[in-house]
């Protein structure tokens, strides 16, 4: 050590006496420290592949004479990442040496999609994660399939303007919709449910095309939309949320969640939304959107041990939702129940209360138990112009489940027993219609996985009610790997349910229509139960194109009704609801396709066919307002995140529907009469969101932009009171262009 | 006298149940290092008669089971994990089968821990 110092100290010595001949090379060292400039002593500086070399002094200057054979200074010093520099010059100025970091690992992250099929999921499910819950307005969950293909949102009349949404062709009653797995938007809240539940409180839905299982009970016929909450120990401490749009609607949501102990927390989650804007752009002296206001409020309770394996959770959420509609002018005080003005008010109080309890088998960690029970009251008041409707409507429903394997994890099966209890109290017109449905019933099913190309999952069910005798449910998925990254899946299932026929249609109120049940001897309202068979196959690719991935998919689906309650609207001034007698099915293909086209701009595209056949009393016919063909596409567009989470986000929806059936208006005079089919049509939606940080957000957004309106959507809307006074046939949007904003503010639990 | 010979059944059954236990939990180390690995793994013991849950841990290379111990052994475990190319501390993996392996999967070479872990292939 000392020979070397010497050594240098001799060098440096010749170099100096020589130098002093020579042309010298002059620079000064610098770096930064803390983000401030400072001038490094003591660095060495040296001819590439020589020995001769000098140090900086106290101001981080050197001289080096110029040596011809060398052409490349070294700059070196501890702790930075050395420099080598071409000495073309005389003078080099200022060098800047940069701060050497050592990089542990580096971590390559690929953000999920926010919309998910799987490859291995033996049911065709997409879930959908928050994520794409921001990606429209999505003040509440009807509102949140906007972005979705596999789900259509469509607007079920002119007056109340409530967004219904299809799969496969069928209407929402058809599909069983569960929050957390147990059953909740059936019975009375079967139109509106969708919007009360409000969207920032959605962690994830899971949609499942097709029979779905066996576990939630026997009602869905088209698939089952499941819909997970956020839960208090994973969810932001803090979240704050506020919305409002062009037509004076505003939307409040808060939520917030203390971790009591490890295992406890709790959440106070709340919604308040205002629709206060008296708008009637078409000048049909309707209201273009209702005006509406909803206190919507949940307290949630989380119990989780895992040593122990209990998990826990209770919910109590309390609902009011008021809306008015009908004419500008319309008062209720003063002019309900007269003919001053046409108008409807709907008031609906809810209550919900559920728990569930599961606990895991510490030593047998595939055996579990677990127990849901959920109680219910709704109550809707309501009417449109002189026509009534009151609904009560409170349920129980209870579920036990055990899961566990025979043998091993390859074979596992879970089985129980479930009993449900609704009384529906009813007020058509004055006409009073009571009603208790119970059911009870215990079910098996059993998953297979080879755990190489096959896996399936057999469930049968066999229950007993009152009002649906004793029948079995069956329900078989199955799925086999074809080739690497394909999915081959199909599915057959059996549903029966009981329609409940004026809240599922209450649209028909908002019409002189006359109705006419055809009681048939049958158990409900003098009709026979639905009956109908679901067959579905699909296939999946997903692969790398250019370093991308793409997901390619098509799927198609049969429901074919055995028994059904037709909803006749082809006679102008009736509505009939009869059983089927003759053939009743729907046909619906799908081709998905998803692709990141440049990095982080992701396209989403589907086109949807729909080939839905009714046997009507008068004749077949095609559904009404049914588009044949669709076609979707979604464009998203993410910069990177910069800093604390900063981003701009951009997302574009592209709708297209073909011409769809009117049903007939023939009947009516002329001017009273709509085309035989409606023209084709398309929307287009975006938003644009600034993510300042993790905290922070700020979104700008805009739905039916091209402004595509019905322009008269309400027949006889001149004479509401008349005979041909008809708001049910509304198969395009009839609110122009809506623009809001919104922000978002969140604290994350540290 | 009846009450006593359902006694000496009695314990003679729980004696037997104590030796030979329906859902043992056997734990033991098992050379590997991916994704890929804990699938072959898992894979193996589950299909072995007696095995009813399989979970191999890829941080602590520890294969948690339950087995039947009337049906399976630890060392027939061990020894067909062996012959899928993952030594155990019983039974060690043939070089022809351990050569077959991923790139990844080659847990022998310390330096393979650092590959590209794919979670899904």
């Amino acid at each position: 050590m000392l020979y070397k110092s010497f050594f240098i100290i001799l060098l440096s010595l010749f170099v100096r006496f020589a130098a002093t001949a020579q042309l010298q090379i002059k620079g000064v060292v610098a770096a930064y420290v803390d983000e401030k400039e400072v001038l490094l002593p003591d660095v060495n500086v040296f001819w590439l592949g020589s020995s001769i070399c000098t140090v900086t002094n106290n101001k981080g200057e050197f001289s080096i004479p110029y040596q011809k054979d060398y052409r490349n200074l070294v700059i070196q010093h501890i702790g930075y990442l050395a420099d080598t520099i071409n000495a073309n010059r005389p003078n080099l100025g200022k060098i800047r040496l940069r701060k050497q970091l050592d990089l542990e690992e580096v971590v390559v992250r690929k953000k999920i999609n926010p919309l998910q099929k799987s490859l291995f999921d033996v049911q065709n499910v997409v879930t959908v994660d928050s994520r794409e819950m921001l990606k429209a307005a999505c003040c509440n969950l009807s509102e949140s399939f906007e972005t979705n293909p596999s789900v259509d949102v469509n607007i079920s009349d002119a007056v109340t303007g409530a967004k219904q949404i299809q799969m496969l062709g069928l209407n929402s009653p058809y599909l069983l919709f569960t929050q957390e797995n147990m059953p909740s938007i059936r019975g009375a809240s079967q139109i509106y449910g969708l919007s009360f539940v409000p969207g920032s409180w959605i962690e994830s839905i899971q949609i499942t095309k097709g029979a779905g299982n066996v576990l939630n009970g026997f009602e869905s016929i088209s698939g089952q939309i499941n819909t997970e909450l956020v839960k208090p120990l994973t969810d932001k401490k803090l979240f704050l949320n506020l919305y409002a749009n062009n037509y004076e609607r505003y939307e409040f949501n808060a939520r917030y969640n203390h971790v009591i102990s490890e295992k406890w927390a709790t959440g106070i989650y709340l919604h308040g939304n205002l629709r206060n804007g008296e708008i009637d752009r078409n000048s049909d002296s309707f209201l273009d959107t209702p005006l509406a206001n909803q206190v919507n409020f949940m307290n949630r309770w989380q119990y989780l041990d895992t040593d122990k394996g209990w998990v826990g959770f209770l919910n109590l959420q309390y609902l009011d939702d008021e809306k008015q509609t009908g004419q500008l002018t319309f008062n209720p005080d003063v002019d309900r129940f007269t003919t001053n003005a046409w108008g409807s008010e709907v008031n609906t109080r809810r209550l919900d209360i559920s728990t569930k309890v599961g606990y895991v088998f510490p030593e047998l960690p595939y055996q579990s138990i677990g127990f849901q029970a959920a109680y219910s009251n709704h109550e809707q008041n309501s009417y449109y112009g002189f026509n009534l409707y009151d609904i009560a409507h409170r349920s129980f429903y209870s579920n036990a489940i055990f899961n566990s394997i025979l043998g091993s994890t390859q074979h596992k099966f879970k089985t129980g027993i479930s009993f449900t209890y609704d009384v529906f109290d009813e007020n058509v017109n004055s006409e009073i219609l009571q009603r208790t449905d119970n059911t009870f019933g215990g079910f098996f099913e059993y998953t297979y996985d080879s755990l190489e190309r096959l896996s399936f999952v057999a469930g049968l069910r066999l229950d007993h009610g009152n009002r649906l005798s004793t029948f079995i449910t069956p329900r078989l998925h199955a799925r086999y790997s074809l080739w690497d990254k394909a999915s081959l899946r199909g599915s057959i299932g059996r549903g029966k349910r009981a329609a409940n026929i004026f809240s599922e249609n209450q649209q028909l109120f908002a019409s002189s229509r006359q109705i006419n049940v055809i009681d048939n001897g049958g158990d409900i309202y003098g009709l026979k139960p639905e009956i109908a068979w679901n067959f579905g196959a699909g296939f999946i690719q997903k692969l790398y194109l250019w370093n991308r991935t793409m997901e390619l998919s098509l799927d198609f689906y049969r429901t074919s009704f055995q028994d059904q309650v037709i909803v006749d609207w082809e006679n102008a001034r009736e509505i009939s609801f009869y059983n089927l007698y003759g053939d009743s099915y729907s046909n619906s293909f799908q081709f998905d396709f998803n692709y990141e086209l440049v990095q982080n701009l992701d396209v989403r595209a589907t086109y949807k066919n729909y080939d839905v056949v009714i046997d009507y009393t008068s004749e077949r016919l095609q559904k009404p307002l049914q588009p044949e063909h669709r076609v979707f596409m979604n464009l998203n567009y993410e910069t990177l995140k910069k800093g604390e989470g900063a981003q701009w986000r951009l997302d574009f929806t592209w709708n297209w529907l073909g011409r769809q059936r009117i049903p007939s208006t023939e009947l009516n005079p002329a001017e009273f009469r709509f085309d035989d089919f409606s023209p084709s049509f398309s929307t287009l939606n975006f938003q644009v969101t600034r993510v300042f940080s993790n905290q922070f957000e700020v979104y700008l957004g805009g739905e039916n932009i091209t402004n595509y309106t019905l322009r008269n959507p309400i027949l006889g809307s001149n004479d509401p009171f008349g005979p041909y006074f008809d708001s049910t046939l509304s198969f395009a949007p009839v609110l122009e262009a809506t623009y809001y904003i919104g922000l978002r503010y969140k604290i994350n639990t540290d | 006298m009846k009450k006593s010979f359902m006694l000496i059944l009695f314990l003679t059954i729980s004696i037997q149940i104590s030796a030979q236990q329906k859902n043992k939990k056997v734990t033991f180390e098992v050379k590997g290092n991916c994704g890929m690995c804990k699938e072959r793994i898992e894979e193996t013991a589950i299909k072995l008669k007696g095995v009813k849950y399989a979970s191999w841990d890829i941080p602590t290379k520890q294969l948690s089971l339950i087995i039947n111990e009337n049906k399976c052994n630890p060392l027939d475990i061990k020894k067909a994990i062996a012959e899928v190319g993952h030594d155990t501390d019983m039974a060690e993996a043939e070089a022809a089968v351990y050569d077959k392996l991923p790139e990844c999967c080659k847990y022998r070479d310390p330096n393979t821990i650092h590959m590209d872990h794919s979670k899904k292939h």
